[in-house]
Order: C-alpha cells, then sequence, then structure tokens
C-alpha cells in the first residue's frame, strides 16, 4: 500500500477543511514563485520526467502535450481548459477534487497556464455538480483575495483569470472539441482532428485540455520532482491516482493508490471485498463503462494500470472500477450501459447515432432471452460498424463494453437465446444487407 | 440521442428581471470581446431559475436578441442539453440515476417509490403540483450509489425507506438535508479506510 506521505491528496476525505488557510498548511501555494521562476522548459521537462500521462481517460502524456502549445504568443491569445465533465459511469474523482483540493486545482492552472502562456483560463464542471462549483467558485473568490490570482498572480509575475463555465448535462462535452463548443456557446459535438486544439482550439486560439485530477496533481510533482513521481508504478505508467471504487463492494470508496496496483487489493483492502465474497464475483470494470469488461478468472492477478490493461484487451481509462457480482445479470448491466450511449450520442455520426440505438435494442432483447441466435454475430457486428466510423472516440466508448460483453460471455447469451433466425443460413437473398454474416457453407 | 420537445402552453413574452439582469451581464464579462454567444449556457440556466425551473420559446428569444444571435442557435443550445427543462417541473425536481453503477446497486427500488410517493409516470406533477421526478442517466456520484438528485442537492446512499421519508419531506414542502443517509463522511470507505488516518485522527 501507498504510504500516506506519498498521498497527493492529503484532503481526499475532508478532514482538514478546503479553505485557502488549511490547503498552506497542507503545503499548497507555498513557493509557487520558485517554481515558476525556473522557467517554462524546466517545468515541461520535469512533467516529461514525471511521465505523468494524462488522467482523464485516454492516458496522453501531459509534457508532450504541453509542449505541443506554439514556443511564441502570436497574434491570437493561447487559452487553458480544464475539462471537469466528469459524467463517465463509474467515475466520481474529479468531484473530489473540486469541493475539497479546489486550491491544488487552481495552483496547478497557474503553472500549467504559465507553462503554456495562457492568461485565461476556463473550468468546464458538469451542470449537475453546481454545488460542488459553488464550493470551487468560493475558493477560486479566496484566491484572488490572497493576490494568488489576478494580476502578478501569487507574486509569480504572471496575470492569470480564471472562469467557470457549467456544462448542462451532455456526456459528449468531456471530449475536448466537443467541450470547446459548449464554451463557444454551440452544441457539443465533436469537432474533427486535425487540426488539434493545441493549434486551433477554442475561439480559434491555441489551446491545451487537461482533466482536472492532471492539473491538481502538477504542484506536487513540481515540488517533489519529476523523479519522485516516476519512482512509483512502473515505467510509463507512474505515480498515484485515484481510484473509484463502486458496485457490489462492501465499502464503496474513492481512494488514492499507486499506479500498478493488484486490482484484488484494491477491492479487498480498501473497498472492504466483494459482496458475498470473492468467489461471488462474476466480472469488474476496471476504467468506467467505456471500457470493456474483465471476467473473474483475469481479476485474480491483474494489476490496475494503462499498459497491463491494455494488454487485456481493456484500458485503465478514468480508473472507475465497476465490480458486477453474480447476483446481477451481467447482459441487464451491459444493456443499461448501452442505453446510456444511446441516450447520450450527440447524434452528429451516422454509426453512432443509429448504432447506440441498435445495440440497445438488441442487448435488452437478449437479456430478456428473445433474440434469435444468429443475432450474437449480427451484435458484435454492429458495434464493428461503429468503431473507427465516427469523428469522435464516443463510437469506441459506446462499442467496447459490448464486444467486451461478447467476448467473455458469448455462452450466456448464447444459452439464454435459442431462437431459429428469422432468414436461414442457406438462403441467399441478394438485397439482404448483412449479406456477408450469413455463413455460406451451412 | 434522446428526443426534447418544448411545452405546448408557452407564455407570451419573456424578461430578465432586475437580478437576473445584473447576473447575466456578469456572465458575459467573464468570455472575450465579441464571443458573448458563450454566455449562452449560463444565461439559458439563469432564465431556468427566474421561470420556476424551466425555459420557455419566449425566453430563448428574449436571449437571442440579449447576445445578439440568431434564435434558432439559442432553441439549438436549449434543446441539445438536458439539465435545460422545456416543459414546467415541480418546484421540487427529483431525479433518480439508474445507470448501470447505481441499478446495480438497487436504484429500481428509488424509482418505485418516486411512483409511489410522487406520480406514476416520469414527469407528471404529483397531486399537490409542488414535485416531478425522472429518470437520468449517470450522475457521477457512483461510489454513493444509489442516489438521486433533487434540485441542486446530491442524496446519497439511500435504500427504499430512506428515498420514501425523503419524499415525504418534500411533498410537506420541508427541506431534507442533502448529503449521505448512511451517516457515512463524503467517499471515505465506511468503517474500513486503511489510508490518511493521522488526519483523520488529527
Amino acid at each position: 500500500m501507498l504510504k500516506d506521505q506519498d498521498r497527493i491528496f492529503k484532503n481526499l476525505y475532508n478532514d482538514m477543511g478546503s479553505d485557502v488557510t488549511s490547503a498552506q498548511k497542507r503545503g499548497d501555494w507555498v513557493k509557487t514563485k520558485e517554481i515558476t521562476d525556473k522557467g517554462r522548459d524546466w517545468i515541461i521537462n520535469e512533467i516529461k520526467d514525471s511521465q505523468l500521462r494524462g488522467r482523464g481517460g485516454a492516458g496522453f502524456p501531459t509534457g508532450l502535450k504541453w509542449s505541443f502549445a506554439p514556443k511564441e504568443v502570436g497574434s491570437r491569445p493561447h487559452y487553458l481548459v480544464i475539462n471537469g465533465d466528469e459524467s463517465e459511469p463509474g467515475t466520481c474523482k474529479d468531484r473530489d477534487i473540486l469541493r475539497f483540493e479546489p486550491h491544488k486545482l487552481i495552483e496547478g492552472c497557474l503553472i500549467a497556464s504559465y507553462a503554456v502562456q495562457a492568461h485565461v483560463c476556463y473550468i468546464y464542471i458538469r451542470g449537475e455538480y453546481f454545488v460542488d462549483g459553488q464550493k470551487l467558485q468560493r475558493a477560486i473568490d479566496e484566491a484572488y483575495e490572497k493576490n494568488l490570482l489576478g494580476k502578478n498572480a501569487a507574486g509569480t509575475g504572471w496575470d492569470l483569470d480564471i472562469y467557470i463555465h457549467y456544462g448542462a448535462g451532455a456526456y459528449i462535452c468531456g471530449e475536448e472539441t466537443a467541450l470547446l463548443e459548449s464554451i463557444e456557446g454551440k452544441k457539443g459535438q465533436p469537432r474533427l482532428k486535425p487540426p488539434f486544439p493545441a493549434l486551433v482550439g477554442l475561439y480559434g486560439c491555441p489551446t491545451i485540455i487537461n482533466n482536472v485530477e492532471t492539473i491538481a496533481v502538477v504542484p506536487t510533482i513540481l515540488r517533489r520532482g519529476g523523479k519522485w513521481f516516476a519512482s512509483l508504478g512502473r515505467e510509463k505508467n507512474t505515480g498515484t491516482k485515484i481510484f473509484c471504487i463502486s458496485g457490489n463492494v462492501n465499502t464503496p470508496c474513492n481512494v488514492e493508490e499507486e499506479m500498478n496496483i493488484p486490482l484484488k487489493e484494491l477491492i479487498e483492502v480498501h473497498a472492504g471485498g466483494v459482496i458475498g465474497g470473492w468467489d461471488n464475483l462474476q466480472a469488474v470494470i476496471p476504467g468506467g463503462s467505456s471500457m470493456p469488461l474483465i471476467p473473474k478468472d483475469k481479476c485474480e492477478t491483474l494489476t490496475m494500470d494503462f499498459d497491463s490493461l491494455m494488454a487485456e484487451k481493456s484500458g485503465l481509462g478514468t480508473a472507475g472500477v465497476v465490480v458486477i457480482n453474480k447476483d446481477q445479470d451481467i447482459i441487464k448491466c451491459m444493456a443499461r450501459i448501452a442505453r446510456f450511449y444511446k441516450h447520450e450520442s450527440c447524434g452528429q455520426c451516422t454509426p453512432c447515432r443509429e448504432g447506440s440505438g441498435w445495440m440497445w435494442r438488441m442487448l435488452e432483447r437478449m437479456a430478456r432471452g428473445e433474440a434469435s441466435k444468429d443475432e450474437v454475430d449480427m451484435l458484435s457486428d454492429v458495434t464493428k460498424q461503429i468503431e473507427g466510423h465516427t469523428i469522435c472516440a464516443f463510437g469506441e466508448g459506446s462499442s467496447w463494453p459490448v464486444q467486451g460483453l461478447l467476448r467473455h460471455f458469448k455462452d450466456e447469451i448464447k444459452k439464454r437465446n435459442k431462437f431459429d433466425p428469422i432468414v436461414k443460413e442457406s438462403k441467399n437473398i441478394p438485397y439482404l444487407v448483412d449479406q456477408h454474416l450469413l455463413d455460406k457453407n451451412a | 440521442m434522446s428526443l426534447r420537445r418544448p411545452a405546448k402552453n408557452q407564455p407570451e413574452s419573456f424578461e430578465f428581471n432586475s437580478s437576473s439582469l445584473e447576473a447575466a451581464n456578469n456572465i458575459v464579462e467573464k468570455y472575450p470581446e465579441g464571443k458573448q454567444q458563450s454566455a449562452v449556457m449560463a444565461l439559458l440556466y439563469i432564465a431556468q431559475r427566474q421561470n420556476n425551473n424551466w425555459i420557455p420559446l419566449a425566453a430563448m428569444k428574449y436571449i437571442a436578441k440579449f447576445l445578439n444571435m440568431p434564435y434558432i442557435k439559442v432553441y439549438e443550445v436549449a434543446t441539445f442539453y438536458t439539465m435545460y427543462n422545456l416543459s414546467p417541473v415541480g418546484d421540487y425536481f427529483v431525479q433518480v440515476c439508474t445507470t448501470t453503477p447505481c441499478m446495480i446497486r438497487g436504484a429500481n427500488k428509488l424509482v418505485e417509490a418516486c411512483k409511489e410517493k410522487i406520480s406514476e409516470n416520469e414527469n407528471e406533477l404529483s397531486k399537490n403540483k409542488s414535485c416531478s421526478w425522472m429518470e437520468v442517466e449517470c450522475l457521477g456520484a457512483c461510489v454513493n450509489a444509489p442516489m438521486m438528485q433533487i434540485n441542486d442537492d446530491y442524496f446519497e446512499d439511500l435504500n427504499k425507506e430512506k428515498t420514501l421519508k425523503i419524499l415525504d419531506k418534500i411533498l410537506n414542502g420541508e427541506a431534507p438535508t442533502p448529503g449521505s443517509y448512511r451517516g457515512r463522511v463524503n467517499n471515505e470507505p465506511e468503517n474500513n479506510r486503511k489510508t490518511l488516518m493521522d488526519f483523520k485522527n488529527a
């Protein structure tokens, strides 16, 4: 288990209060000037050395992202945008940072803004977190009063203004370009990339977008050194991470742990074990709803980091661990996730808009045992038609969980659904769109 | 995609009152000059607060003029985002999360409680016209599942009995206390905390 002194979010459970004085006692805002005095290149190199990867789901190296910002500010100003549109089912880490560790985030905003030469920072918070957003606003007001923000913020000689922008219940606005559209006052529909936001982003200006947790760990990394952060976890998967363990466990919780921690330790030690005992475990969704589930037999030895989960054809995502035990109907669980994606699709790309509803309807029927045998293959085909054929990663996010279900629980679906197909496989119907699915040798 | 339609009965006109106007002007200042369109989301919230928690078409037209942008752009935004109510809801607006992490911890019991206490169907006013409820997608408090939101506040770690009690309170016009209903502190593991113990005992 990670030592307490190596934990970054010491106030994760609000033992000490989130106001600026308590935050300063914990080490926030101490000698911020010394960090910025070392210069932009030092900051970006130190973040590169720490091998910090974005905490929002994709795991893109943060130092590298910052280095994409133009070196000289041209006619267009630079912007820093913080993504706090946390809506991935199973994830609730950013909420705790917003309400209990707001000053870590604000200080991180100042340092990151200095590194990418932005004078304005927008923090995008999902609309449902209104109360938590108000707490962050109070923290921002405190920071202005103490001259930690505004002109010559915290004595660094850098001017920075931070504004909060509330979303309004659209999951897709967590996608970075949809988030920019939303700040610009439009529908949250993702943009085509390239151009990437680092060059053409908010209002057409260079924009760096980072997750709340990514920015909140930056000050601590710079104080204790990139080497310290890189010494935790393992190569390319370094540092600590807030894990959210929910679902069928005895004590669901948020906990900050080292990367590469065994999944079993996370569940047994922190979350108090699976309800009904470890043998009652059915499957685990390791990284928020868009990551494919992992069946019990692999959970024994699984370690939680980006690369080891990738090797299991899943992913760390946002580290929202959803534990599903054998009392639940796994097909129904996945059908509900499919309904979530059907509801949240922005409707811009046809494969996603139509496919997400199609997958949901098929899964609901499969859960009831009303599907025919051939629909299992058809469902798999639909997921393949969505994946990779959309502007943003929502297509992958909605089809991967279904692919995960098909990969590990195909037998369960087949056992329940025994109807004969409406069209016999041996028949060759020229106008059938799914012709390629029919087995010609049957 | 969710299908959302404006209400049939629409008021003739809408205008910001003085406090809304002040709030709206403050919001517009947050954005660079000429980019006042960015304020549309916040202004729709202000209109919603002023107008008993729903947005009439007249308000969209008013905001379009206020921000000097086409009406259809405001309409697009108001119909795209699900937190803008396009038809009247109760003063107490109950939203029950039923996405998978809540579902497997018994969110359907909360839905049952709403059906018993408020109304048989979603988006219907209760008998005393003060409450309405709906199922929503993930509200982002998964480790406190099952949970629901009433207006701005989160009510966490619920079961059916506790939900019934909360609903009784709001039906009587009282304000229940938000937060965890199993008495746990924020997101810590209940009676099983292994980390940051020095701070807890400090």
